[in-house]
């Protein structure tokens, strides 16, 4: 155990309805003592919230009205001893409250040092460890079900459950090296690719989850682009009505790339209106077509629109140049008016898109756009249920580096290798799998992963 | 002089009255007490170190003794003797003089796992390995049983005998065996005794324990042997020899013929029905044996006890030596009572007449604690008291040699003020072995496998001689001729690399060879090298479309040049391997690192490494007990002590 007792503040600082003060270590149940008195003049007890004043001890000032909860370990948080103080969440009160506990020998917690702690006491594996991070920053339900599910660890058990099958494929393989005049039972390379390729599949499989899981998480990227007055601000509107979240125009950037954060069928999505990408010589507009094609080259998803009502122009033509072969959803605007597209040239152009006929200003089509995009995500397959999904970068590359390594494997059986060479590939596949949930050793996981902590966690 | 046959007993705490006279009868750099497989390698190097070497065993017969089976090598542990060979110990060049039948195990797989074992005639392997022992400059040989080390401020000086007598000596070689407080059992009955019916060492097991050794009971065995002139060997398959024997020795081409034949036979459900009926006399079942056993190595009752469901199990019956008509039944030890033995053996095939002339026993022995030692097999409380062999927790010829070898060197080094001769993991399975030992330590007589190596397409045995020569020619151990063939080997190897990948043969002068071989034929022009990758085709094959330039290249370089050019790509990917492995292993940690100190860490884990004080972060990770989590604290730890908060 630690040594030393951390402190921080481990609501939001600004104002709130309360604010919680969180204090782990050897020293936290002395410390809470020091500065808080009981209404009834009671000791505080283990898991039991109690009622009273933070008074300073050094002055005898009275603080703040607050709750204060003992968790002795090494049932908290942290495994250690933690002591939590919710005080009313004014930012005067709690700079009060942690100056007074630092002063009374607690030391303040670096950022991600309380999950740290938790994961260093053993009662977090790594990658539970970083469904914390992702537990407080996720910005829909359904992230936040994936990071709650990976923190109860079921990932975890998925990672060991593949690296059970694996260790008895090692086994076996090992065996019949060792033992070659023992009449055991001699591996066959039929047994062995088979093996190699079901857990090969099992790792796919949590792949296959991670683009999805990735869309969960950082958000999906929308750029929609089309001619002026095609009807991309009220494509925007249409989408942002129910669930407008944040709404910024980017500081700094040129009067027409708007960036709007709002989720759609639960999923965060990132839409981006972008200026056009006609060539010019406009200055100004020129650095306005750069940002657009920025935009452009990160999105997930570009929707393009075009306007039912009017034939093909240059700029059109332009965009679907630009477009090439990214995944693309093209909105045929304004249904209303009597149709002059050629859209058989649009779906020559783009044989991968999906089209969509709309009247966005009547909202007609909206749902059908919505849908479109919740099947992208979802890889046009049912929605999953399950909460298992690969959500972490870091995860994802080890998973990939593991599936080539076993794939790796299975060829060579199938070519006829000797078993020690696959025996190296499978191994390693194995490594791997254990790097993900810290149970194989590399050293520069760790500080990476704490370094992305907020403070109080 | 220092040490006077007062201080002797004083050391022993012996009342002034039982005080005898204590003669002192020599003065040594270094004393091996011990003259089996480790002994023997141990004072072997010392003594060509340069080293004045004395070896004790209790019984000269007892010299390189094989009281178990009659073979050297097997999977893995002939590994372990093409690496001593090529550090210039012994045992590879004793059996290749002392063999009566060779086989290259494990052919149908892939060239690192090929394993080379020998049958041995025991009684010449111990006659020629006494020869040379007899012939060696700097050593001495003498009869009789150490009884005592002397210990002065933390540092061995000397040894002390049963026949009052004691020995000065700079370093001491612990290589005791089943020797020490040895103990035999067959059936209920259990008495005193070394192997094979020697002498067991009693007085030295108790006072080791007065130094503070920690000592425990590990337990071995081994089977009946019988006359062959008893045996029905037409019920049995016949096991022959390979018709090209390859040699263990990189000093040895060629070493003569297989001279005789094994033979193989099972047990059946009749066999195991006697067995089972008297598991209650088997002292194994019976809890007198308190002593820990090999679970590669079981006995025929473990065996029918622990597999149930197993039909038959598989015999080998082998000579134990071209004068003799012993025969030893491998795979059949036992310390079921001798009506009992005989009954069993009777039920299976080719054995109903068997006379038996030495029955199986199970011998228990006292041994430490091999995480006491530090990686240069030095005892961590004793300086300059080196330990090696079956004491060490190891089980095995092999092992023991491969111990004895390396405590020798270090004995020698260290008296020298030398730095420490180690290997690597991924240097030689001698590494492995020795690490696996101090670092995670054992719970059972240890054996090494293939499978304990993470990079054993890197550590073949037919590279042993490339991979550690030149290492024990700088520490002063393997000689010029030696050295010299190696530099040899390396240059003609590396020469027709060049030759093979610059020789180039058009599709017209290659194709009807290829057809011939059962593989595809090419478009354009081929190098040899490239025509060597294919699975069907082997470097004596090419013969046939080679010219003059071709080299006359020996077994051993032949074998190299192949599995070096068909295997480049798997080799590329086991040194990848090992460099990220040398990653950890090159964060070196210091001796005074007190771990107890470090926040985080698990107390368990604290305790161990302060015990083991790894001498890195790697070796720190294999420590059982030692988990990932809190290796990871360890790094925060070294982390921030370099950031200098």
């Amino acid at each position: 155990m630690y040594d030393d007792t951390i402190a921080a503040v481990a609501t939001a600082m600004g104002e709130g309805g309360i604010g919680i003060i969180r204090i782990s270590g050897e020293n936290a149940l002395e410390i809470l003592n020091k500065v808080f008195c009981s209404v009834k003049k009671q000791p505080v007890e283990n898991r039991k919230l109690t009622y009273g004043f933070v008074e300073d001890n050094f002055t005898g000032e009275k603080i703040d009205e607050v709750m204060a909860v003992y968790m002795k370990a090494p049932h908290s948080y942290t495994a250690e001893d933690v002591v939590e103080i919710q005080c009313h969440g004014s930012i005067v009160s709690l700079r009060k409250i942690i100056a007074l506990v630092l002063k009374n020998g607690a030391r303040l917690a670096e950022p991600g040092e309380f999950t740290k702690r938790a994961f260093l006491n053993g009662r977090l594996d790594l990658s539970q460890a970083e469904a914390v991070i992702d537990l407080i920053r996720a910005k829909s339900d359904k992230t936040f079900d994936v990071a709650l599910s990976q923190l109860e660890g079921s990932f975890s058990k998925k990672i060991k459950e593949i690296r059970a099958d694996l260790v008895d494929i090692l086994v076996n393989v090992t065996v019949n090296i060792d033992y070659p005049d023992e009449d055991i039972e001699v591996i066959t390379y039929e047994n062995l690719i088979s093996g190699l390729e079901n857990v090969k599949a099992k790792v796919d499989s949590l792949l296959a989850t991670a683009d999805t899981g990735r869309i969960l998480r950082e958000g999906l990227n929308i750029a929609i682009i089309g001619k002026p007055n095609v009807g991309k601000s009220s494509l925007m509107n249409a989408l942002l009505r129910e669930t407008r979240a944040i709404v910024t125009e980017i500081p700094g950037t040129t009067r027409d790339t708007i960036e709007e954060a709002l989720t759609i069928r639960n999923i965060p999505v990132k839409l981006t209106d972008t200026a056009g990408i006609r060539h010019t010589d406009d200055v100004i507009e020129k650095i306005g077509i750069e940002k657009s094609k920025e935009s452009f080259n990160k999105a997930d998803l570009v929707i393009f629109m075009v306007d039912n009502g009017s034939p093909l122009d240059d700029e059109d033509r332009e965009i679907i140049e630009y477009i090439g072969d990214r995944k693309v959803i093209v909105i045929i605007n304004k249904t209303d008016l009597e149709s002059k597209l050629e859209r058989d040239k649009i779906e020559e152009k783009l044989p991968g898109a999906v089209f969509i006929e709309a009247a966005v200003a009547k909202d007609q089509g909206i749902n059908i756009i919505e849908d479109e995009i919740e099947n992208l995500v979802y890889g046009g397959q049912v929605k999953q249920n399950d909460s298992m999904m690969v959500t972490n970068v870091r995860h994802k590359a080890l998973l990939e580096e593991a599936s080539t390594a076993l794939g790796d494997a299975a060829s060579m059986a199938e070519a006829g290798e000797a078993l020690e060479f696959l025996e190296i590939d499978a191994s390693r596949a194995y490594e791997l799998l254990g790097e993900i949930i810290g149970e194989a050793v590399n050293e520069d996981i760790i500080n990476e992963v704490f370094a992305r902590f907020c403070l109080g966690k | 002089m220092k040490f006077s046959p007062d201080s002797v007993w004083e050391s022993r705490s012996i009342e002034k009255e039982e005080k005898m006279e204590h003669i002192l009868m020599g003065e040594y750099d270094v004393i091996v007490v011990g003259a089996g497989h480790a002994g023997c390698e141990a004072a072997l190097a010392s003594a060509r170190m340069g080293k004045k070497t004395l070896m004790f065993s209790i019984n000269l017969e007892a010299v390189a003794m094989m009281p178990c089976n009659p073979s050297i090598g097997g999977t893995g542990k002939g590994h372990l003797v093409r690496e001593i060979d090529a550090l210039g110990g012994e045992m590879g060049k004793n059996i290749d003089k002392t063999f009566i039948q060779s086989k290259m195990l494990n052919t149908a797989k892939g060239p690192a796992v090929h394993s080379l074992r020998a049958q041995a005639d025991k009684n010449k392997y111990h006659i020629e390995m006494k020869r040379t022992i007899e012939n060696t400059p700097n050593l001495d040989m003498r009869q009789g049983e150490v009884t005592d080390i002397i210990v002065e401020d933390g540092k061995v000086c000397g040894v002390v005998t049963k026949t009052h007598t004691w020995y000065k000596a700079k370093a001491v070689i612990l290589a005791t065996g089943t020797f020490l407080a040895g103990k035999i059992f067959i059936g209920d009955s259990a008495f005193a005794s070394g192997p094979n019916g020697l002498a067991p060492s009693n007085e030295l097991a108790e006072n080791l324990k007065k130094h503070g050794m920690k000592l425990r009971r590990f337990k071995t065995g081994t089977p009946a042997r019988c006359l062959g002139s008893s045996l029905d060997y037409s019920k049995m398959e016949e096991q022959r020899g390979d018709e090209k024997i390859v040699p263990f020795s990189f000093m040895n081409d060629n070493i003569g013929d297989n001279k005789a034949l094994c033979w193989l036979t099972y047990t059946n459900e009749e066999t195991h029905r006697v067995i089972r009926e008297n598991f209650h006399r088997s002292a194994l079942f019976g809890g007198q044996i308190e002593g820990i056993g090999p679970r590669y190595c079981p006995s025929i009752e473990d065996k029918v006890n622990r597999f149930a469901d197993k039909k038959r199990h598989q015999l080998f019956v082998e000579p134990e030596g071209l004068d003799t008509d012993e025969m030893y039944i491998q795979g059949m030890s036992s310390s079921l009572p001798e009506d009992v033995q005989l009954a069993f053996y009777k039920t299976i095939a080719g054995l109903e007449n068997i006379r038996i002339v030495r029955p199986a026993y199970a011998i228990e022995y006292d041994c430490i604690d091999p995480q006491d030692l530090k990686l240069n097999l030095e005892y961590r409380t004793i300086e300059n008291l080196f330990c090696a062999g079956q004491f060490n927790g190891s089980s095995g010829y092999e092992e023991a040699a491969a111990q004895g070898l390396m405590a020798g060197i270090n004995a020698a080094l260290k008296i020298s003020g030398k730095n420490p001769f180690i290997l690597g993991r991924d240097e030689a399975y001698i590494g492995v072995l020795i690490d696996d030992l101090v670092t995670k330590g054992t719970n059972e007589p240890y054996r090494i496998m293939t499978s304990r190596a993470e990079y054993r397409l890197v550590l073949r045995q037919d590279n042993a001689d490339q991979r550690l020569t030149e290492k024990s020619y700088e520490i002063g151990l393997a000689d010029e001729t030696r050295y010299k063939k190696y530099l040899d080997k390396k240059e003609s190897v590396e020469k027709e690399m060049v030759r093979l990948t610059e020789k180039t043969v058009s599709p017209s002068e290659v194709n009807a060879f290829l057809q011939a071989h059962g593989t595809s034929p090419v478009s354009g022009r081929v190098s040899f090298a490239e025509l060597l990758k294919r699975p069907q085709i082997t470097y004596e094959d090419l013969a046939e479309i080679d010219d003059e330039t071709r080299p006359g290249l020996s077994y051993h370089e032949v074998t190299q040049l192949e599995v070096q050019i068909k295997y480049e790509g798997y080799i590329q990917k086991q040194l990848q391997q090992i460099a990220r492995f040398k990653k950890l292993e090159n964060r070196r940690l210091s001796e005074e690192l007190n771990y107890s100190e470090i926040e985080g860490l698990r107390l368990e884990a604290a305790q161990k490494l302060n015990q083991i004080k790894p001498a890195s972060v790697g070796q720190a990770s294999r420590i059982s007990g030692v988990s990932p989590a809190d290796i990871n604290v360890l790094l925060v730890y070294l982390e921030k002590k370099k950031r200098g908060n």
